[in-house]
């Protein structure tokens, strides 16, 4: 037993041993650099940290906790950087401690998927959007959507509308989109990461909303379009502000960014009035302090979280983003994002020149 | 002597962390829950709304409430024709043979299975099965939640009744016999009154189980946040709604998402009186 009780000692002993050391060491050699929030942007993001880590040896983690996470951790001050795909209202923006600074990272967008077999082609219009998400219209072979598919047959299947059971940037951008194209939506639902649904079933995150949607016939939902893209799911044409169907690509998600975009970068980009934009799509941004010293950060771990998002914002970085499935950031979007960067400052002296 | 302090004073401060870890657990949910109760005061537990909209914000826990129960309720009173029928054949009628043995082992292995394989397993076999019996349109609700609940309950109703049914006392049943009585006679008059309470205690064990349960339910429910319209319609149950809506919640939200977990616990707290009350009366 005695015996017993020395090894015991000695092995809790020599690990603390171990632990304390490879701590010193990486402390005194290396900063890490803290983020999490939103899942909608992950895929980018996993990809570019890994990339970063590699060339600069700098070490990342991420979370993906939800953007409402990501905003709370920025608030409790103990990530370096939050993501949010729905930027922070005044109100949020009072409540931080010190003042807090968005910079978008890339472009999304909401894809309508779909599952009608045979059927590769639909056009949906914006009423017909109200419609079916409103519960009004519930069946495929509804006159409505023959007059706006002529050349489609489309089946007698009760429409199943699926969407989102998590509170979800994807639903906020979707959510934001309705509210301005339908006033009965905009007065009924409204504009939220998560609503009181009139009509349909909830499933958690895109690989739920989208495996309901493909086990179910007749189903129809809105899917984060990383993912639709990426899991070849048919997603439907949506009618955006000049009329036009347009298909959702990084090419038409891209067009939704042409317009105005102001100095803090706080825009939802959805219904476009590009003749050529997909109308649902919308930045995804990192959120941080624009005074650095605090929670006694040192000035390093500033500097490069600093250094880091300008990367982010690069050419470099947004070539990862386009091979995942974002849009890269338009010239605009950069240009204000690189201003906005070197506004930053620690203890009042700014990090960038 | 020493030695028996010593163990006495272990035991003790053990106990007294396990209680004050339910009694922090509790604490923390009013705690949180506090907000939530200040607006809308007892009628959170009546309203039928929930609209977690910006601006709009509105909540009520009564569809969950109402889900939890049903789902829970639903599944007790389809398990128990089958978990009743597979502990008399196991701890009766072919009691100590191999038959019972594996089958035995087969409902416990069921307890093994992790939940969100019956989700997966729900939502790929039973969901499209109980579309193709035109039973429902998408296969997603109140039926299907509570038929795979069911299946997962069985195993804890199960295996304690088994033992229950093994401890009346074979002088009991042998008198029964000897004095002509049938099989069935010597179930429904020596073999359910002696072993009624423990019975009973192990439905109220599987009943708190369902309650809680969350992935499996969350996959097949349909997470609608309504009030159940029918056996067939989606719902919503306390578990799934915690679950799903965590991780994006804050302010009211928040609050109102602790105040339904501490309504669970309420629930559950219920539910375990109940049993034991009914235990008591019984034995």
């Amino acid at each position: 037993m005695k015996k017993l009780i020395i090894l015991l000692l000695a092995v809790v002993l020599l690990a603390s041993c171990g632990n304390n050391q490879s701590k010193e060491d990486s402390s005194s050699k290396k900063v890490t650099l803290t983020a999490a929030g939103a899942t909608f942007p992950m895929p980018f993001y996993n990809l570019a940290f890994k990339k970063y880590t590699k060339e600069t040896g700098l070490l990342l983690t991420y979370g993906g906790i939800g953007s409402g996470g990501g905003i709370r951790s920025l608030k409790d001050q103990v990530v370096d950087f939050g993501a949010t795909d729905a930027f922070l209202s005044d109100e949020d923006l009072k409540e931080m401690t010190f003042n807090a600074i968005h910079i978008p990272t890339c472009i999304g967008a909401v894809v309508i998927a779909y599952n009608l077999p045979g059927i590769d082609e639909i056009k949906l219009s914006d009423q017909l959007l109200e419609d079916i998400f409103m519960g009004k219209v519930t069946n495929w072979n509804d006159s409505k959507i023959k007059k706006a598919n002529p050349d489609v047959e489309l089946p007698d299947t009760k429409i199943t509308v699926v969407h989102r059971s998590d509170g979800s940037g994807t639903t906020f951008i979707f959510s934001d989109y309705m509210s301005k194209i339908s006033t009965e939506w905009n007065e009924q639902v409204g504009r939220g990461k998560s609503l009181q649904w009139p009509t349909g079933l909830g499933a958690k995150g895109n690989p739920g909303v989208a495996g309901t949607i493909s086990q179910t016939e007749g189903a129809v939902g809105y899917i984060g379009s990383e993912y639709a893209f990426a899991q070849k799911i048919s997603y439907a044409l949506v009618q955006n502000q000049a009329g036009n169907y347009i298909k959702p690509t990084i090419e038409s998600i891209s067009a939704s960014a042409q317009g105005a975009i102001p100095a803090d970068t706080r825009v939802m980009l959805t219904n476009s009035s590009d003749p050529n934009a997909y109308p649902i799509s919308g930045f995804t941004w990192v959120i941080l302090y624009g005074e650095q010293a605090y929670n006694g950060r040192t000035k390093a771990q500033a500097t490069e979280t600093a250094k880091f998002l300008q990367w982010l914002i690069s050419p470099e970085a947004q070539s990862v983003a386009q091979s995942v499935n974002y849009a890269p950031l338009p010239a605009k979007a950069v240009e204000l994002s690189t201003e906005i960067l070197k506004s930053i400052t620690y203890e009042g002296q700014p990090l960038l020149n | 002597m020493n030695s028996e302090k010593i163990t006495k004073f272990i035991l003790f401060a053990v106990s007294l962390i396990i209680l004050m870890i339910s009694a922090g657990i509790v604490l923390s949910l009013i705690d949180g829950a506090m907000p939530t109760f200040k607006e809308y005061g007892l009628s959170f537990i009546f309203s039928p709304d929930w609209n977690p909209t910006e601006g709009r914000e509105s909540y009520g826990a009564l569809p969950f409430i109402a889900g939890t129960l049903i789902t829970s309720l639903l599944a007790l009173l389809i398990c128990l024709p089958l978990s009743f029928s597979t502990s008399l054949f196991i701890a009766e009628y072919y009691h100590k043979t191999k038959v019972a043995s594996i089958l035995g082992s087969m409902v416990d292995l069921l307890a093994g299975i992790p939940s969100i394989v019956y989700g997966l397993w729900g939502f790929y076999t039973l969901r499209p099965l109980i579309i193709s019996l035109g039973l429902s349109d998408q296969g997603f609700g109140v039926f299907t939640s509570s038929l795979i609940l069911a299946i997962m309950i069985i195993p804890y109703a199960t295996s304690l009744s088994n033992e229950i049914i093994t401890m009346v006392p074979t002088e009991l049943k042998e008198a029964a016999y000897s004095l002509g009585a049938t099989r069935l006679e010597v179930i429904s008059n020596v073999i359910i009154p002696n072993a009624r309470s423990g019975i009973v205690a192990s439905y109220i064990l599987a009943l708190g189980r369902a309650l809680g349960e969350t992935m499996a339910v969350t996959m097949l429910i349909g997470n609608a946040n309504i009030i159940p319209k029918g056996l067939f319609s989606t719902g919503n149950t306390m578990a799934s709604l915690i679950a799903n809506q965590f991780g994006e919640a804050q302010g009211l939200k928040l609050s109102s998402l602790i105040a339904i977990g501490l309504l669970l616990f309420v629930i559950t707290a219920i539910v375990n009186a109940m049993g034991k009350f009914i235990i008591k009366k019984l034995s």
